[in-house]
């Protein structure tokens, strides 16, 4: 399969500068970025098999000895390309804060419990349809330093392996609704309002399973376009 | 407007799930990294033929400080020029080198890597490439990753190269890892500035 990958496409992307988070200003680069044609060096990229993850790599709230606690939710959808099509094969990473918004990070210092039985790291490659899913709890809001009272809104990050090295992609996924949207700079980051809500994951009631876990959808669009007559060098 | 899902920052919390190995490493006594890793800083495997390298950077900020949070990945081919991606219909490695890697910085903003010197492949117009490695460079206050690429000192194939050659003749420097010899290995030093007057070529690609 041979695709192309369109710059327009990455106007759907946040600036690289974006003061409103201020991190951004002095970590962006300040010269213009040099374009370039692409070679085989960036249409190729690392394919990461079934043999790369575990039985239960998916299943967050299985790692330990006990169960977390929390709310349980299933997350799951395709990855896809520009044109909707699966991408099979593709490893799909994760990695969250707990239900009271604290990570398992040495450098996360916010005054909310550990749970000794929730980790927060996931990973699955996705099926032959582009179709993946992971099993774990709600993570919670949590403060950051970014401006007086800065909150992040409940996200769950992502990392994405596409067709090639220029698909990859790094991105968190929000949850509906969420009251912190137009606080928070980061998702606002994304400045088309469309655009921003396809970091959104629906509430998905057809796939919510009764008695037992409420379900979000939560599909990803990765660069590759499938190449046309015309562009075939 | 397209469909992609928009990127959004790595942030600082990464390091658990996406290189918890490198952080052992770093930082030996921290108990709290337990997640097995995908994918870390040692590219090499045994069945991998070339020569064995290692490469070295820190990153700075528009400031000059160390970035100690940042990820960076590369791409590269095998030593005989063939990317690890049989996606495409071109040779593939007869190895199991995978020719992807990851490094999270330590506390003094150094990634380093253990790899194989990449052949060349062929880049447009049939004009074979110079041997290099592409970055890509995540961190918190990057709101999606920035792409560079290592090239190699004293490569003849450098002049002809394809990207190079857009690249102006001032900037190209920063491109350009410096060799030494550690204990018998070559390292292959790439520091990468962010911002500033010797701020690193990005790629908009
Ligand atoms: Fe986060």
């Amino acid at each position: 399969m041979s695709l192309i990958y369109p710059k327009e496409s990455l106007s759907a992307f946040p600036k690289h500068l974006s003061p409103g988070y201020k991190s951004t200003v002095k970590r962006s680069p300040s010269k213009p970025l040099i374009l370039m044609p692409h070679t085989l060096s960036e249409l190729t990229g690392p394919v990461y098999g079934h043999d790369a993850i575990q039985d239960g790599d998916n299943d967050l709230t299985r790692q330990h000895a006990g169960e977390p606690l929390g709310e349980r939710i299933i997350v799951h959808g395709h990855v896809l390309d520009e044109d909707r099509r699966p991408v099979p094969d593709s490893l799909v990473e994760l990695w969250q804060a707990n239900a009271c918004g604290r990570y398992v990070h040495i450098v996360d210092q916010h005054p909310a419990p550990l749970d000794p039985n929730f980790t927060g790291a996931g990973r699955t490659v996705t099926d032959k349809n582009g179709y993946y899913k992971f099993i774990t709890i709600k993570p919670g809001a949590y403060p950051w330093g970014n401006h007086h009272n800065a909150w992040r809104p409940n996200h769950i990050h992502f990392s994405v392996f596409g067709p090639s090295f220029l698909s990859r992609l790094v991105t968190q996924m929000y949850f509906p609704g969420d009251p912190l949207f137009p606080f928070d700079p980061i998702f606002n980051s994304v400045t088309d309002e469309k655009a921003r809500n396809r970091m959104i994951a629906t509430f998905d009631m057809e796939n919510t399973v009764p008695d037992w876990a409420l379900c979000y959808r939560f599909d990803i669009v990765v660069r590759g376009r499938e190449k046309t007559p015309e562009d075939i060098d | 407007m397209s469909e992609l899902t928009p990127s959004q920052t790595v942030g600082p919390y990464y390091a658990y799930g996406l290189t918890p190995e490198g952080r052992k490493k770093w930082k030996p006594d921290e108990k709290l990294y337990r997640w097995k890793e995908t994918t870390g800083d040692n590219l090499v495997t045994a069945d991998a033929t070339g020569e064995r390298i290692r490469i070295e950077g820190i990153i700075y900020d528009g400031d000059g400080k160390p970035i100690d949070d940042a990820m960076l990945e590369i791409w590269q081919a095998d030593a005989q020029g063939r990317y690890a991606d049989p996606r495409n219909g071109k040779p593939i490695p007869n190895s199991s080198f995978k020719g992807h890697g990851r490094s999270a910085t330590d506390a003094s903003g150094l990634f380093a890597f253990d790899t194989i010197k990449p052949g060349q492949v062929p880049g447009p117009g049939g004009r074979m490439q110079a041997p290099h490695i592409v970055f890509a460079i995540f961190s918190r206050g990057m709101l999606r990753q920035v792409y560079t690429r290592l090239y190699f000192p004293d490569e003849v194939a450098n002049a002809a190269d394809p990207v190079l050659a857009l690249v102006p003749a001032d900037r190209r420097p920063t491109l350009i890892a410096t060799r030494s010899e550690r204990g018998g290995q070559k390292v292959y030093r790439f520091d990468i500035r962010v911002q500033g007057d010797d701020e690193t070529v990005f790629f908009e690609i």
